[in-house]
């Protein structure tokens, strides 16, 4: 037998190991994820602003707190020397503030989803496996969060624990994970009374190792799916809370608090406000097609 | 004796509908229940102290005490909630820090402008919303059928206050094609007299044409935004379920039998696609709710949505719980509004209630 190519050895229809069968899986689904180039975009940009984030000293040519002169430098606009996006009313260069304020939002995302999505598992599967009594207490809590619109229920959370960063993270975070649920919860029911589950139960596991070593990995691939296609959410969200002064606190290089700041000076300085917003959208522009193009690729049913 | 069971039938089918009713029912006042104890456990770990709040911070310590019991915060949390509740049912949401009125008064007086906006942007986005979708799906995969997902993409994706900031730029700061922020120019406020509190409609019942065109151009704006938004969530739906009608028996019968094409389409296909596309629009509906709050801070729309960011950055707590809960409480209304005009629509529904 001839040594195999890699590519071949990935798409075999007969693997050999484990590993290669797994791999194979992921190869194939990267494949058709490549054929979709809007989500190629998406991917592009999430990654551009991972990279961004990681080495905004570098890239940003400017300190994002610190402003130049204030006599000479205040309100440049776009493409002046060395300001591509111009300067702000404090003569900050605004593309090195939005550098900087990538960091924020990639730790919103990140934050959010690291928070979210277990509390969601561990609610949608004990609700599912368990089923009764349990089942239905969990979700009628589910539903009461799910009953208020979510930017108002951060509103008043936010408003409870204070106006700051972290506190915008938790209360997005409260306010997120109530879909995770009722998707975890969707999955386990179709999978609780399968007879490895019931194997693995005569063997003498406990719920906690069922509903951990079992259902859970299960449930993972969806729920991610949606974290992903709910992450554009989260930073919509985010960016409101810091337009309206409950999210990040001046002079941190917010975005949506930087578009709050530079309103005051929107008719004659309209690159302030404008440029912030051109990084949320693309940010939340990327994310949103990578989840599209994620659920197209893992999710057959969805695709039509 | 077919008589009998066809009447049996009937009325146990009517029975189930009942039960079916009074269990949803049920749900949505305990959902409510859960949003009331949601807010008033905000309400407590609030750091304002809401003594302070009443009597300010130079009463004397007698005074601080008085109010302290009567506001029955000597009480277990229990108690104290069964006195929210008490409160919150007879339409006591407390006073205002701000504004020293009743929270109740307030809400009624910024309401109407949030309706106005909500329902005009609603309107804009299911006109719009339905044919694209309809387009989209008639056309799937083609060139349309990316159009309206990137269109819908870019709604998704803008930050509305974003949009919302350059809209006023472009179209009031440089064009002059519409009017700035706020409901309607103060040279109108008082040649229309508040009936419904709903400027467009007051104003034409009125025919006060001038004030209406005024009003008009100032709520086309940002109503147009709100409806964007709506709009993007309202296409991609339509599509999907209008796929789904698509790919179904029927309609290759009726093409079969010579149907024209747009008969299929906009009768047949969309006319079952309805059903669900109804619940759909009283979500968005519901959904609007959260984006005026935004939307009205940027166009200084006197709604509920600034009233809520207005008591918000003023620590004004009783207010902001009475925005929050009125909010939560429509949003629970429409959710439940949509559920049953589903059981009224479908008739599978119906009959497997």
């Amino acid at each position: 037998m001839t040594v195999l190519s890699r590519r071949e050895w990935l798409l075999s229809d007969r693997p050999a190991s484990r590993r290669q069968a797994r791999l194979g899986q992921v190869y194939r689904t990267w494949l058709g994820f490549r054929s979709n180039w809007l989500a190629m975009v998406g991917l592009a940009i999430v990654l551009t602003l991972i990279l961004v984030a990681a080495f905004a000293d570098v890239i940003a040519p400017y300190d994002p707190v610190v402003g130049g002169d204030l006599r000479t430098e205040r309100f440049l606009p776009p493409f002046t020397d060395g300001h591509i996006l111009g300067t702000d009313d404090l003569s900050r260069d605004i593309f090195s503030r939005i550098v900087h304020g990538s960091r924020l939002t990639l730790m919103v995302v990140v934050l959010v989803a690291v928070i979210a999505t277990p509390i969601g598992l561990l609610v949608g599967t004990t609700a599912g496996y368990f089923g009764r009594w349990v089942d239905v207490t969990l979700m009628r809590i589910t539903d009461i969060f799910l009953a208020f619109p979510r930017l108002i229920l951060a509103l008043a959370f936010v408003a409870a624990l204070g106006p700051g960063i972290e506190n915008a993270i938790i209360a997005i975070a409260i306010t997120s994970w109530p879909p995770y649920a009722r998707l975890a919860r969707a999955e386990t029911l179709t999978i609780r009374d399968s007879d490895f589950i019931n194997a693995a139960r005569l063997q003498g596991a406990s719920s906690a190792r069922i509903l951990w070593g079992h259902i859970t990995p299960l449930c993972l691939s969806s729920v991610i799916i949606r974290v992903t296609l709910d992450m554009a959410g989260i930073i919509l969200t985010a960016a409101g809370l810091g337009f309206l002064g409950l999210g990040a606190q001046p002079p941190q290089p917010e975005w949506g608090a930087m578009i709050a700041a530079g309103r005051r000076f929107l008719i004659d300085q309209w690159w302030v406000a404008t440029m912030p917003g051109i990084a949320i959208f693309i940010v939340s522009l990327g994310f949103n097609l990578l989840g599209d193009g994620l659920r197209d690729v893992l999710d057959p049913k969805a695709r039509k | 004796m077919s008589d009998t069971t066809a009447n049996g039938g009937r009325e146990s089918a009517l029975l189930r509908f009942l039960w079916k009713t009074v269990k949803l029912l049920a749900t949505v006042a305990l959902t409510f229940l859960g949003l009331l104890l949601a807010t008033f456990l905000i309400g407590r770990v609030v750091p304002v102290d809401p003594v302070l709040a009443v009597i300010g911070d130079r009463a004397p310590q007698s005074v601080y005490d008085r109010v302290y019991v009567e506001l029955g915060l000597d009480r277990p949390l229990y108690e104290q909630f069964w006195l929210y509740l008490e409160k919150v049912f007879t339409g006591d949401f407390g006073q205002s820090f701000l504004t020293k009125r009743d929270i109740v008064d307030d809400i009624r007086r910024v309401f109407p402008a949030t309706l106005e906006l909500a329902t005009v942007a609603i309107l804009i986005g299911t006109l719009f919303g339905i044919p694209l979708g309809v387009w989209a799906a008639v056309r799937q995969g083609r060139f349309a059928d990316q159009f309206v997902r990137v269109f819908g993409l870019i709604g998704y994706s803008a930050p509305i206050f974003w949009l919302g900031l350059l809209g006023l730029l472009v179209f009031y700061a440089r064009l002059h094609w519409v009017a700035g922020p706020g409901r309607i120019d103060i040279a109108y406020e008082y040649s229309i007299t508040a009936k419904t509190g709903l400027l467009l409609l007051d104003s034409a019942m009125q025919g006060e044409w001038d004030a209406f065109k005024n009003v008009f151009s100032h709520i086309i704006l940002p109503a147009s935004l709100l409806g964007y938004f709506s709009m993007a969530y309202i296409s991609r739906m339509t599509r999907s379920f209008m796929l789904n009608e698509l790919a179904q028996e029927y309609v290759t019968t009726a093409r079969v039998k010579g149907v024209p094409e747009w008969r299929i389409i906009w009768v047949h296909a969309l006319g079952n696609a309805a059903v669900p596309l109804v619940t759909v629009v009283a979500l968005s509906y519901a959904n609007l709710l959260e984006g005026s709050v935004l939307t009205e801070t940027v166009f200084a729309w006197p709604g509920l949505g600034q009233y809520l960011t207005n008591s918000l950055q003023n620590a004004d707590m009783n207010a902001v719980l009475g925005g929050t809960l009125v909010i939560g409480a429509i949003f629970v209304g429409l959710n439940l509004l949509s559920d049953l005009l589903y059981n009224l629509l479908d008739p599978r529904v119906r009959r497997h209630a």
